[in-house]
């Protein structure tokens, strides 16, 4: 071979040109013979569904009808949507008053895409939470009646996580309104157990009154996940942070918990939690099925949040945990302050994707009768009138998950690359 | 001085609230203290209300007598048998759809997740597609879908599709499809059948070992699967080949006879390995896209076709990567066949859900689901975990 003078060589030909869209084509449609029968078959099929489907969903489709009967015979039968799409979204909500969970939805929403934004990511996502629940459930509910064993509860978590936070920090003046804070939270939830201080409430009520029964659809779906998630994280954090403990027994009870959870279905979680809630309380309390429901959500997302921020934990190097210990901070310092910030940046992208799953699990709280956004859809299938066309809603339901869940993956993606910026080469 | 402080290293005296190793055990016998006080508030409360709406406890309730049918049993089962066989029942359909679903859900996941990196630009955006579209949408609502579609879309039995010279009938109430009557050559079969797939697991080890000694390949795989099938087959010739089938056939409203597959169980099976497969594929790719390019451009200029290349040396490797979260999602699936009791197949939460309203005993059935679910998740983990550590690189 390599004697062969070099006229006699077998000249090679030119390399295929592949740029423009035919060279675009042959490099990526055509560049075998395999390839190119795969691409021919595939095109057939795809011109085959497409045209079977367009021709279902939009050339002999009937937008306009008043009754199911109407559609019967020809393609698909939007007008159902047309009749049912309010159901579909607000579910028994008294129909007059639909304007408040939209814009609850919508409170809920901006709450969410604010909180997407990084420049919001301190003590402006506190306001905005608390603005956004509160715009929320005041939606919801109609009336708000608060507590004053709440007010006291916040005072005494401000004034403890202060106290702890700025220890060896903060100036004299400062540790002692913590210090006042906490007692006056601590006093007060002592008076009220024992019965001093009357059950006094502030209460809000500018419009009529409605309850959980009542509410189905769409809020009920953003509801369930963000506020399941929302809680699970401070206890999905407790969770994570006792099973990477050097104590033994909190260890143990950590891990035999976030196993346990983790090891069966939600939906037995949440049939324990319709039928065993009751029988865990003092009898003669009665608890909401919509509170049960988010109860369950909460205990199930915990333990799956706590195995995310492990991960995240674990990805630290000891040096850090170290360095915090040698500058004399106490743990609740090294782990707010130097910990967390850390380890919960790695896990933000996972934990969006477990935020994802949550939104599309909650469907499962149909099964103890409450009415999720996939629950109305399939009661708008049971009106006599209008049976026969479950293709139509659940292909319009999927439709609204399927944006939901779409952008927020998108967005989970665009912030991986975002967050690795400083480490990515 | 200084230096000899550090080597002799006497412990420091502190005063007791300020030494670490009491603060951790005042800290845990804190903890261990409230979480305990919090189980004897709700067990005392349980008890009282318990004792309050005269609801028994204990297992006894087992052995009486169920009362309500199931529509779909692999074994004996009629209203007249006990809670504990209806509770097997639905324990044995539970473990019937989760094993199909891990091994079809496996195989379409993967075929997807190779085909996402599918030089064909029309084929890897199809399949990035299929991706997105199921793993979007609540695995609940397909399983809705599905079962919808085939019980509205197909004939009720009078009007069954009858295929294979109606052999075959394709109605709203499943799959109904001939059998070979009951015979006692059918169990000689079975260990056949295991004495076949052991040969040949053997003829594939001493194929492999000789492939490595000596270079000469042997189609182990084709004759293995001769000898599976084929030991049976003799056996079946060996007892006069028995031949009775039972045939399904139309009476009254619906086919006797037969066996059938039930459109509740297949709706199940379609929406599980769809909805799972979406996310196989995902953990398929990004398995083999965490190998270093080397690996493909190597096996190319050793004249590997990409068959080849994908089935010797890309899969093997990103095995390794695959194996932890394809486990996380055998268990999903395991606890995700749960969603059975929407679409009315008679899994185990269904049947624990009818004997929990019949029997009000919601403490005990709950253990009995809790205990099911983790001995199968935790058998899983097991398998999985030891499959893991052979297929783990060998570091000399």
């Amino acid at each position: 071979m390599t004697d062969m003078p070099v006229g006699e060589r077998k000249q090679l030909a030119p390399p295929t040109d592949d740029s423009g869209i035919l060279g675009w084509m042959r490099k990526n449609l055509f560049s075998s013979w395999g390839n190119g029968l795969t691409t021919v078959v595939l095109l057939v099929a795809i011109v085959w569904i497409l045209n079977w489907f367009l021709e279902w969903a939009v050339f002999t489709a009937n937008f306009t009808a008043s009754t199911g009967s109407e559609c019967r015979g020809q393609g698909a039968c939007w007008a159902l949507i047309r009749e049912k799409f309010r159901y579909i979204f607000f579910g028994s909500f008294p129909y007059e008053q639909h304007w408040r969970p939209l814009f609850a939805v919508i409170a809920m929403l901006s709450m969410l895409v604010l909180s997407a934004d990084r420049r919001m990511w301190n003590w402006r996502l506190l306001v905005i939470w608390g603005v956004g629940s509160f715009v929320t459930f005041l939606l919801m509910f109609g009336q708000l009646h608060i507590p004053l064993s709440l007010f006291l509860v916040v005072a005494l978590v401000v004034g403890g996580i202060g106290m702890a936070m700025r220890q060896g920090i903060a100036r004299a003046g400062e540790m002692n309104s913590y210090r006042a804070l906490a007692a006056i939270g601590l006093v007060g939830l002592v008076l009220r157990f024992i019965g001093i201080l009357p059950a006094w409430k502030l209460s809000i009520a500018p419009l009529s009154y409605v309850e959980t029964s009542l509410w189905g659809g769409l809020p009920v779906t953003i509801i369930l996940a963000t506020y399941g998630l929302a809680f699970a994280f401070p206890y999905g954090i407790l969770l994570a942070l006792g099973r990477r403990s050097n104590l033994p027994l909190v260890k143990g009870l950590c891990v035999g918990f976030i196993e346990l959870i983790r090891g069966v279905p939600l939906i037995s979680l949440l049939i324990m939690a319709s039928v065993m809630l009751p029988l865990f309380l003092p009898s003669g309390t009665t608890i909401d099925k919509f509170l049960r429901a988010q109860v369950a959500v909460i205990l199930f997302a915990g333990a799956y949040i706590a195995e995310v921020i492990r991960g995240g934990l674990q990805s630290l190097p000891k040096g850090q945990f170290e360095a915090a210990d040698a500058m004399g901070l106490n743990y609740p310092q090294k782990t707010l302050l130097i910990i967390l910030p850390q380890a919960l940046r790695v896990v933000i992208p996972p934990l969006i994707n477990t935020f994802i799953g949550f939104f599309k699990d909650t469907s499962l709280v149909l099964i103890i009768g409450i009415f999720d956004f996939l629950n109305t859809a399939n009661q708008a299938l049971v009106d006599p009138n209008w049976a026969g066309f479950p293709g139509e809603v659940y292909l319009f339901a999927a439709f609204v998950y399927f944006v939901f869940c779409y952008s927020m993956s998108r967005y989970s993606k665009y912030l991986e690359l975002e967050l690795n910026k400083g480490t990515r080469r | 001085m200084a230096v000899e402080a550090i080597g002799s290293s006497q412990r420091v005296k502190v005063a007791p609230w300020n030494d670490p190793v009491i603060r951790g055990w005042v800290f845990q016998i804190v903890v261990v203290g409230l979480v305990g006080l919090l189980a004897w508030y709700l067990v005392s409360n349980t008890m009282e209300n318990l004792q309050r709406q005269k609801i028994a406890s204990g297992f006894d309730y087992l052995g009486r007598e169920a009362g309500f049918e199931i529509g779909d049993t692999m074994i004996e089962y009629s209203p007249a048998s006990t809670y504990a066989r209806a509770i097997w029942v639905g324990i044995l359909n539970t473990l019937r759809v989760a094993v199909l679903g891990i091994l079809l859900s496996t195989i379409l996941g993967t075929v997807i997740g190779v085909g996402r990196l599918s030089p064909n630009w029309l084929l890897s955006r199809i399949c990035e597609w299929y991706v997105e579209a199921f793993r979007n949408v609540p695995l609940l609502l397909w399983l809705f879908l599905f079962y919808k579609l085939i019980s509205e879309a197909f004939p009720g039995p009078r009007q069954a599709i009858g295929a294979f010279w109606n052999t075959v009938f394709l109605s709203n109430r499943g799959l109904y499809f001939p059998v070979p009557m009951e015979d006692p050559i059918h169990k000689w079969m079975g260990l056949g059948l295991l004495v076949g797939l052991a040969a040949a697991v053997a003829l594939h080890r001493w194929a492999k070992r000789r492939q490595e000694a000596t270079g000469q390949p042997f189609p182990s795989i084709l004759a293995g699967i001769g000898m599976t099938l084929g030991v049976p087959f003799v056996v079946w010739l060996a007892g006069g080949a028995p031949h009775h089938m039972s045939w399904p056939e139309l009476k009254g409203f619906n086919f006797v006879g037969g066996t059938v597959i039930q459109p509740e169980f297949t709706a199940l099976l379609i929406g599980l390995v769809l909805y799972t497969s979406a996310f196989v594929a995902e953990i398929v790719r990004s398995g083999i896209l965490a190998l270093h390019k080397g690996q493909s451009e190597a096996a190319a200029a050793l004249g590997l076709s990409r068959g080849q290349s994908m089935r010797l040396v890309l899969l093997p490797q990103a095995l390794r990567v695959i194996v932890p979260p394809m486990t996380s999602q055998y268990l999903n699936i395991t606890k995700n066949s749960s969603l059975a009791i929407a679409i009315g197949y008679p899994d185990l939460v269904a049947s624990i859900n009818v004997t929990i309203n019949q029997t009000g005993q919601a403490i005990e059935n709950i253990l009995i689901i809790m205990a099911a679910y983790l001995s199968v998740s935790l058998s899983i983990s097991a398998f999985m975990n030891w499959y893991n550590k052979r297929i783990a690189l060998r570091e000399r």
